[in-house]
């Protein structure tokens, strides 16, 4: 019996007036892919920047119904949202390294976490380096100005920066839409060798890598999780009409 | 036709345009002229560190120390003042006011530097001063402290406003990053924030300083006419500015060696903002290029 990671169970958002999630039931196992697809604007991100509260962030939202993650509800009150987001990690659309040393974006939450330790760091750095396929690329020159990496590299970057802190779960909002197919299929090698041991959920608005690349896909319609399933069986025989017409092209 | 009227227009652009470098390059030109004339009566190397400034009396010395040292007491006081209460606010206004407050207050703070410097002076000679002398024995009537005390109310603005925009200028998909982390805001504003702004926080700083060591109405009255060369914050002192304004004020004959010492103190405060704003300028373009 897998075990379940992520949970939402009837779970509804609002930007303000704006009802942007209606009654998301969603369910993701341990060390799984699941990619989140749908038109733009039909609430993917929101869905996903709402596992790790980052909608906190944004004046007037509201929420109701439950997020279960590793089985603890995280809009509880008694919840620190700061140690919820460090155990899930996120990788955003546009590579976003701070303006410090690659070095430094890597160590960025072992310091934020208190740890002084120069060894612990280093070693961290090193092999979260390593597990983002980029320490090759950059192991001598560590010292060198994130900013000067390409999109590409800034976005493995970004990925090392996250899984320096040893999170369980992985979100990614369109992380490779940014770049060249190059770096996408470095992007997409990354995330099948990760998922061995990280739950993973990605937005895409690729169908091809979507399909290349998850075990489950759900497919989002104006706030509604429209279903979910196996990637195969969402590509090759949906159960509803939208779904068949969106991955075919027809609309959105 | 046409073409004549546009060629007309561009010519007049261009002769303004002139005009303004003619102007900036005469008024160069005067400071040196009589800048130097004075150089050729008293030794630069005496000017740069006789440690007295006595031009109007019998016993004459032309040290700018002292006039330097009241300029930058009262300016040091002003950002030491300034800068850490104007980073705070800047830091909250950005980080942790809503949107509304930060509109309404903004343009308020700015106002403190449209208050003319003349009614800052009484302010601090008038209220500032007392108060300070209610707890503090033994502080002159004309003082560098509460001429920097409220010098800092002045130049805040510069501060806030200016880091501010630097603050708000860093990239939202930062401050996600850090979240994102987990870190919380304090340690994204230390850790991110501000130093992703620091080269625009650094530029709002130097403008801040020169700002404050060009500034004349209060120190002159405020912070008193005697040349010191001294830290002590609690007696008078005078600045570069506030000399020039007292002597072109009296009345030395022109063409004198006295006269001429308004200009060698002149080019002294010129050299020093020229330098702060070109420092200034050339960070900017560093910090624009950064998110380009
Ligand atoms: N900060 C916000 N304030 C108000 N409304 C928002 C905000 N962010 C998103 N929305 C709205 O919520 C809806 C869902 O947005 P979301 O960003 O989740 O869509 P998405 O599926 O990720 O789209 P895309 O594929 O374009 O990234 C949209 O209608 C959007 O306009
Ligand atoms: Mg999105």
């Amino acid at each position: 019996m897998p075990t379940t990671i992520i949970e939402s169970k009837d779970f509804n958002l609002f930007y303000g007036d704006f009802q942007a999630l209606k009654n998301i039931n969603f369910q993701a196992e341990e060390n799984t892919v699941t990619a989140f697809i749908g038109p733009s604007g039909c609430g993917k991100s929101t869905l996903l920047r709402s596992f790790n509260r980052m909608n906190d962030l944004i004046e007037g939202v509201q929420t109701t119904g439950e997020t279960n993650i590793n089985g603890i509800s995280v809009y509880d009150k008694s919840v620190d949202v700061n140690e919820l987001r460090k155990r899930i990690g996120m990788v955003f659309q546009k590579p976003n390294p701070f303006p410090k040393s690659i070095f430094e974006n890597v160590a960025y939450g072992l310091r934020i976490d208190g740890i002084k330790d120069k060894h612990i760091i280093e070693e961290k750095v090193v092999s979260s380096l390593k597990k983002a396929a980029l320490w090759d690329e950059v192991k001598d020159n560590l010292k060198k100005s994130a900013l000067a990496l390409s999109g590409g590299q800034q976005q493995r970057l970004c990925i090392a920066r996250a899984l320096a802190i040893e999170p369980s779960i992985i979100l990614m909002d369109e992380p490779a839409s940014a770049l060249d197919p190059i770096s996408t299929s470095k992007i997409e090698d990354l995330i099948y060798e990760l998922k061995k041991n990280y739950t993973i959920i990605i937005v895409t608005h690729n169908m091809q890598q979507a399909g290349r690349i998850s075990d489950n896909t759900a497919f989002f319609y104006m706030g509604e999780l429209i279903e979910c399933d196996d990637t195969k069986t969402i590509f090759t025989n949906p159960s509803n009409l939208r779904t068949q017409n969106y991955i075919t092209g027809r609309f959105g | 036709m046409k073409k004549l009227k546009e060629n007309i227009i561009e010519k007049l652009l261009f002769s303004s345009a002139i005009f303004t470098i003619l102007t900036t390059l005469s008024i160069i030109g005067i400071l040196l002229y009589e800048a130097i004339q004075f150089f050729e009566e008293v030794p630069l190397f005496d000017f740069l560190t006789d440690t007295q400034w006595t031009p109007l009396f019998d016993d004459k010395h032309f040290g700018i120390l002292p006039l330097l040292s009241g300029t930058l007491l009262t300016s040091f006081i002003a950002i030491a003042i300034a800068l850490p209460i104007g980073l705070s606010i800047a830091v909250y206004l950005n980080e942790y006011a809503n949107k509304k407050f930060r509109k309404i207050i903004k343009p308020i703070l700015e106002l403190l530097a449209a208050v003319p410097s003349v009614v800052y002076g009484f302010f601090a000679l008038i209220i500032v001063t007392p108060a300070l002398q209610s707890f503090i024995p033994g502080m002159s009537g004309f003082n560098s402290l509460s001429a920097g005390i409220v010098m800092a109310i002045m130049i805040l603005p510069f501060i806030s406003s200016l880091s501010e925009d630097a603050l708000f200028a860093v990239p939202k998909n930062l401050r996600e990053a850090s979240y994102g982390m987990g870190a919380t805001r304090f340690q994204t504003v230390f850790r991110v924030t501000i130093p992703a702004a620091n080269s625009g926080i650094i530029v709002s700083v130097i403008l801040a300083i020169s700002r404050a060591i060009g500034e004349t109405m209060i120190v002159a009255i405020a912070a008193g006419q005697q040349p010191r060369l001294t830290a002590n914050p609690l007696v008078p002192v005078e600045t570069i500015s506030a000399y020039i304004v007292q002597v072109s004020l009296g009345d030395v004959p022109h063409n004198s060696l006295e006269y001429r010492t308004i200009f060698a103190a002149g080019i002294t405060l010129f050299a020093f903002t020229f330098l702060l704003n070109n420092v200034s300028f050339w960070l900017r373009k560093k910090y624009q290029r950064k998110y380009a």
